[in-house]
């Protein structure tokens, strides 16, 4: 799959611009604020119906404009398919896949798998387990509907237990077994979540590990521990052991919703111990062992876009991702950097069509 | 023309009343006091009076707590219905929905909503206990769970089966599966799913 042609209205600092891609390789070229990162979150608009910069959707909005339209013009699986996304101040966002509007957002969602792999991907490491949790629960969800489902009802179980704890505290009253209602509904749920969180843990990991070694050339070992309280026994009685304390602070203590997944290099945590060129390599690896999974799931080869990631890694890790996307498992791939001498690297070692686009202050110079 | 600005102070407290209804806003609401302003005065005492009475002198079946006009409803003092089958529901609007199928004999309990925190709504301000009550009487042999599949009707439902349990009842519940008519390949895969493992005997599935 990937993106023939993008077109752009006003969107962020690009007044104007119309695109054709190659089917393998573009390269974005231009100073930092030139607008590269902006055509990178384009195309990521068209697949995820958001921004991947800025969720203030009316913030994308180039400044002093009324509205916004991109749309792009795909080869997938053999069919030509037309996205369009507009958005005007005061109306909502319209959403279209050859000319018909979507009903709901979420129907679009996977039909154009994409992978990013940009610098404020670190949040997965120093950012909250809302982050780490986030990334998995996206993949398991794309191929598992009853894994979905089951973290929607989880969700909404905890909300009323929570609003339930709330309510005890406002009218300083106490009934167990209206708190056991929702402790029976999490406990069934949460199985569901645990056993598929660990399973796709489980197979992520040497896929993951594959990919951390071929790029740092060494062999640590890395690991991604799973951490929840489900590991701790039975979860229905560690809800009611911990019972008192949900009732002070007014909200439920233990669950899979403070399940974490600790990133380590050897035995050490990479949030702490991790150099700054260890961190990028370990988030590259776990973006690219997350192309893997989405390709295989969705039979589908997503577009892979490389934001600036060459940046504080040395000469040796560049040369091996340059090598590993170069490869044809990965198919089209967006590439920015500010730097032209790693894109004549990449291109020299590619020997597919490529396209090499400057960008200057929201312009496509050529 | 702006309908804030009202002729006579009676007119806008009519208005105002209408529109406290649901689904009716400022524009219907003074659309429907015109056209009660236009009708015969008997004919507006009639739909008055009709509203008040309702108010004042409808009753819930001692038995089901369904809407009714005598202290048991028609369909707890029908005695071609089989007592023995009770349907457990949410409101009154789930008991004329199950009435339109023809396909129902037995009786119900109107729980008069479904457990939710948010809502304000928890376990005693629904009509459990005095189901509990029919069931240890030992009048009913099945117990069927008819609320909505939202987590709020599947935690009421939960909730009432382990207060019924240990007593001896039969409990079931709705089949979940594929709508008649659907074709496989566009029904969710939750459903779906749901209906292989809840498949039936197939001379059972001519029955219907
Ligand atoms: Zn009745």
């Amino acid at each position: 799959m990937f993106i023939e042609e993008l077109s752009l209205i006003n969107f962020k600092n690009f007044e104007q611009a119309e695109m054709k891609f190659s089917p393998d390789l573009n390269c974005f070229i231009g100073n930092n604020g030139a607008g590269k990162t902006n055509l990178m979150d384009a195309i990521y608009y068209l697949s995820f119906c958001k921004s991947f910069l800025n969720p203030v959707d009316l913030q994308n909005i180039r400044h002093d404009e009324e509205f916004f339209v991109v749309q792009g013009k795909y080869q997938r699986q053999g069919n030509e398919e037309h996205i369009y996304c507009g958005l005007k101040k005061g109306n909502k966002k319209h959403f279209k896949r050859n000319k018909k509007e979507y009903k709901k957002l979420s129907e679009h969602i996977g039909l154009l798998p994409l992978i990013v792999i940009t610098p404020s991907d670190i949040d997965l490491i120093m950012g909250g387990s809302e982050e780490r949790r986030r990334f998995i629960d996206t993949v398991i969800s794309l191929y598992n509907q009853h894994y979905l489902d089951s973290l929607i009802k989880y969700n909404r179980a905890l909300l009323q237990r929570n609003n339930l704890l709330k309510q005890f505290a406002s009218t300083n009253s106490f009934h167990a077994e209206n708190l056991e209602i929702w402790d029976d509904q999490l406990v069934h749920y949460a199985e569901v979540i645990h056993r598929e969180r660990k399973i796709y843990i489980e197979k992520f990991l040497p896929v993951f590990q594959n990919y951390y070694n071929l790029i740092s050339g060494g062999n640590e070992i890395i690991g991604l521990e799973h951490q929840s309280h489900l590991y701790d026994g039975d979860f229905a009685g560690q809800l009611q052991r911990s019972r008192q304390r949900d009732r002070i602070l007014q909200f439920t203590t233990v669950g899979i919703h403070k399940d974490d997944i600790e990133f380590r290099l050897g035995d050490f945590p990479i949030k702490k111990l991790g150099s700054q060129g260890q961190k990028k390599t370990f988030l590259v690896a776990l973006k690219l062992a997350q192309y893997n999974f989405v390709k295989e799931i969705s039979g589908i080869t997503p577009i892979l876009l490389l934001d600036d990631i060459f940046d504080k890694l040395d000469k040796h890790r560049v040369e091996e991702i340059v090598k590993l996307v170069a490869n044809d498992h990965f198919g089209q791939i967006f590439i920015t950097d500010t730097n032209r001498e790693h894109l004549d690297q990449i291109i020299s070692r590619v020997n597919a069509e490529y396209r090499i686009f400057t960008i200057d202050n929201g312009v496509v110079v050529s | 023309m702006n309908i804030e600005h009202f002729p006579s102070r009676l007119l806008e407290n009519a208005v105002n009343e209408f529109a406290k209804l649901p689904g009716i806003g400022r524009k219907t609401a003074l659309r429907l006091v015109l056209h009660l302003l236009r009708q015969d005065q008997r004919e507006v005492e009639i739909f008055g009076n009709t509203m008040i009475q309702m108010k004042n002198e409808i009753r819930h079946c001692k038995v089901c707590h369904n809407i009714s006009d005598n202290d048991i409803c028609n369909i707890c003092a029908n005695p071609s219905r089989i007592s023995s089958i009770v349907c457990v529901v949410e409101n009154i609007k789930d008991v004329m929905s199950i009435e339109n199928t023809h396909q129902f004999n037995g009786l119900y309990h109107v729980l008069g909503g479904i457990i939710s925190p948010m809502d304000g709504i928890g376990p005693s301000d629904i009509e459990v206990e005095s189901l509990v009550g029919r069931v240890s009487r030992g009048e009913i042999e099945e117990v069927i769970l008819a609320l909505s599949t939202t987590m709020e009707g599947d935690t009421t439902n939960f909730f009432i089966f382990k207060k019924l349990k240990d007593l001896p009842v039969k409990i079931t519940t709705l089949a979940r599966g594929v709508s008649i008519g659907d074709e496989l390949e566009y029904t969710d895969e939750i459903t779906l799913g749901r209906s292989i493992v809840n498949r039936q005997n197939f001379e059972d599935s001519l029955g219907r």
